[in-house]
């Protein structure tokens, strides 16, 4: 099985989450770099479709040449190869990152075969347009499932039968989705548990040959202007008390609310 | 010419969000003097034409898909329905949910457009080129941004706008539609459904009690479990806990999580980090409780109490 997953290196922010002075991009000063958890589940993913089937992982991001980063921490965890399309920027808009994405698979494709699988992230962590995944498949013919948090890894994708058992968690339990490969998904955390990078994986990622590629893709439709900090209603916190002995405040709170009912006794809840 | 609002529904019963994309859709349509349209997907749906007029639709379209290929909801089927409607009908905007699938439904109709598309944005600005406000790190910032297109496809973010009824019992004309699709659409169609639980969630809870890495251990979720089933809420956590393994992702709230919206939001032991807050941040209130009278969790919410959870929630359980 051959298996992509497409990663975008974002800063790694604390508490709060500064703009630099022209509104272009967050104040990454003193930050590191991260991606969002839903691509790093979609790593452990693909690592653990190749584990169960034999095959090669890949993964692409484009951006900075920094983004280098992003590719060794894959192949620390298990990830084979990795392409790094270098534009210079992380602030490309999404169809124009998705054109150029298209363009880098099906230049490894032509030289390493098909990809049977393309994981994205349900969304990427910065600017979220919940779309990159979507255009790269349909570009490609592929069908593509946004919001998965389940696959049947085992099942059904060898032999002949090669379909992708993909579940979608809704509010009350979760869709089934069987996509014929070659297929796409946008995942999210909670998929799969992520593993550690081990010793031998990071000494492996130091050795990984990171392709890097160009693109020329044209810019879409849709500009940035500027970042701002939206507007917090900054209410003064009221402070009900210290310990056990705010109890009774937080009951008349509840009571206010409407969420506190005298009725139901403990042992009725117990029961 | 009209704004065009692509209601979802799962199964014929409408997912609440839609309505706020009504509301939206009317605040675009007011600025351009033009109505509402509501456009339902799917035979399971003419039954929601009167919800649609009651949010504003002047007239519902009611597209069938032609065969029995597409019975149940796929992204690239209700993209395709989305797009073919966008030719015939000529809207001057498309409206979804900012949901999971609001957002993919328009990507999909997006790219087979070969257009832009906007998710989760907080306003706009109808001029030649959209000026819009959307959302970035989920909620933690906000992104001014231009949009340059013959037809403007955007979705509103969730929690953003407050849905308002706004003509009640009225009716609206229904237009029915058939819509042939190319037989591959099938393919990501859903096959089958797993019912995990029936009754309440965190998404729709009235109270929630969160815990965070204070809790310590998945035992001591026990306290929460107790408040929770004395107040008919649920438990969730932040994703310092899930990560350690004491709680099901399913239960984590926070950017990569479940944005809530509850009546109130206990949040215990959490300290607020910035993607946690803006998946609670639509509580209509929130009470900390944190042994750290200066957590960002403490400092941002309506109440708090200072104090150990341990002892604060079985003292509130035991009245
Ligand atoms: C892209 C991205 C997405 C993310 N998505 C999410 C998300 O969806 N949800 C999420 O939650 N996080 C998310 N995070 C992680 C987030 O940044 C924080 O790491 C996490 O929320 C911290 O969890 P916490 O508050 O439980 O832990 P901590 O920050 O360690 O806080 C623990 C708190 O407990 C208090 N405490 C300790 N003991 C007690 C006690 N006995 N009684 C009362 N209080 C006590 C402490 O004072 C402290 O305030 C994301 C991060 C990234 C980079
Ligand atoms: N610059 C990028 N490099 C690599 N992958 C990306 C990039 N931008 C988006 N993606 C992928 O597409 C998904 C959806 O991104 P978005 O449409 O920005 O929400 C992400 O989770 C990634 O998997």
């Amino acid at each position: 099985m051959r298996v992509l997953v497409c990663v975008k290196r974002v800063p790694a922010p604390g508490a709060k989450i500064n703009i630099t002075d022209d509104g272009q991009s967050v104040d990454a000063t003193n930050l590191g770099h991260t991606m969002s958890p839903h691509e790093e589940c979609g790593l452990e993913l693909a690592v653990q479709l190749v584990e169960a089937h034999g095959g090669e992982s890949h993964v692409l991001t484009l951006g900075v040449t920094e983004a280098d980063e992003q590719c060794r921490w894959a192949a620390s965890i298990g990830i084979n190869k990795a392409t790094l399309i270098d534009v210079g920027t992380q602030g490309w808009d999404p169809q124009r990152t998705a054109s150029a994405m298209t363009d880098a698979i099906r230049a490894i494709e032509e030289v390493d075969g098909g990809f049977d699988v393309l994981i994205f992230g349900n969304e990427s962590a910065d600017t979220g347009g919940f779309q990159v995944g979507i255009r790269v498949a349909r570009a490609l013919g592929r069908p593509m499932v946004n919001a998965i948090k389940g696959v049947n890894i085992s099942a059904g994708i060898d032999g002949e039968n090669t379909v992708l058992e993909a579940q979608r968690e809704t509010d009350s339990g979760m869709e089934v989705y069987k996509l014929p490969m070659p297929c796409a998904i946008g995942v999210k955390e909670g998929i799969t548990w992520p593993r550690y990078p081990t010793m031998r994986g990071r000494l492996a990622s130091k050795k990984l040959a990171v392709d890097v590629a160009a693109s020329d893709a044209a810019p879409g439709g849709q500009t940035m202007v500027r970042l701002n900090r939206p507007e917090e209603q900054v209410s003064e916190t009221i402070i009900l008390g210290e310990g056990a002995a705010a109890a009774p405040a937080v009951i008349e709170l509840l009571k206010e609310l409407g969420l506190w009912s005298e009725g139901t006794s403990k042992q009725e809840v117990g029961a | 010419m009209s704004v065009l609002v692509v209601v979802e529904h799962d199964r014929g019963t409408l997912a609440d969000a839609s309505l706020e994309a009504f509301a939206f859709a009317r605040s675009i349509a007011g600025q351009l003097g033009e109505q509402v349209e509501a456009l339902l997907i799917g035979a399971d749906a003419a039954g929601l034409a009167d919800v649609c007029a009651a949010h504003g639709a002047g007239a519902v379209h009611h597209a069938s898909i032609a065969g029995d290929s597409v019975g149940d909801y796929g992204p690239e089927a209700y993209g395709m329905v989305v797009a073919s409607l966008a030719a015939l009908l000529l809207p001057s905007g498309i409206v979804a949910s900012g949901t999971d699938r609001g957002n993919e439904v328009l990507a999909q109709a997006a790219a087979e457009l070969d257009l832009p598309f906007v998710a989760n944005c907080v306003s706009v600005k109808t001029a030649d080129e959209w000026e819009l406000t959307r959302v970035q790190w989920g909620g933690s910032l906000n992104e001014d941004a231009l949009l340059r297109s013959r037809l403007p496809i955007v979705s509103v973010a969730h929690h953003s706008v407050e849905p308002q009824e706004v003509s009640i019992g009225a009716t609206a004309a229904i237009t029915e539609h058939i819509v042939e699709l190319p037989e591959w659409v099938s393919r990501s169609v859903i096959q089958d459904r797993v019912v995990l639980s029936e009754g309440l969630t965190l998404a729709t809870a009235p109270v929630v009690i969160g815990g965070g890495r204070g809790v310590g251990s998945a035992e001591g979720f026990n306290v929460l479990e107790a408040l929770a089933a004395r107040l008919g809420g649920v438990v969730g956590c932040s994703r310092a806990v899930t990560n350690n393994g004491w709680r099901p992702h399913s239960d984590q709230v926070g950017q990569t999580g479940t944005r809530i919206a509850p009546q109130l939001y206990i949040a215990c032991g959490i300290s607020g980090a910035i993607q946690h807050w803006v998946g609670a941040k639509a509580a209509k209130k929130i009470l900390a409780i944190n042994i750290d009278p200066a957590a960002n969790m403490v400092v941002k919410a309506d109440y708090a109490v200072i104090g150990d959870l341990f002892e604060v929630l079985p003292a509130i359980e035991q009245g």
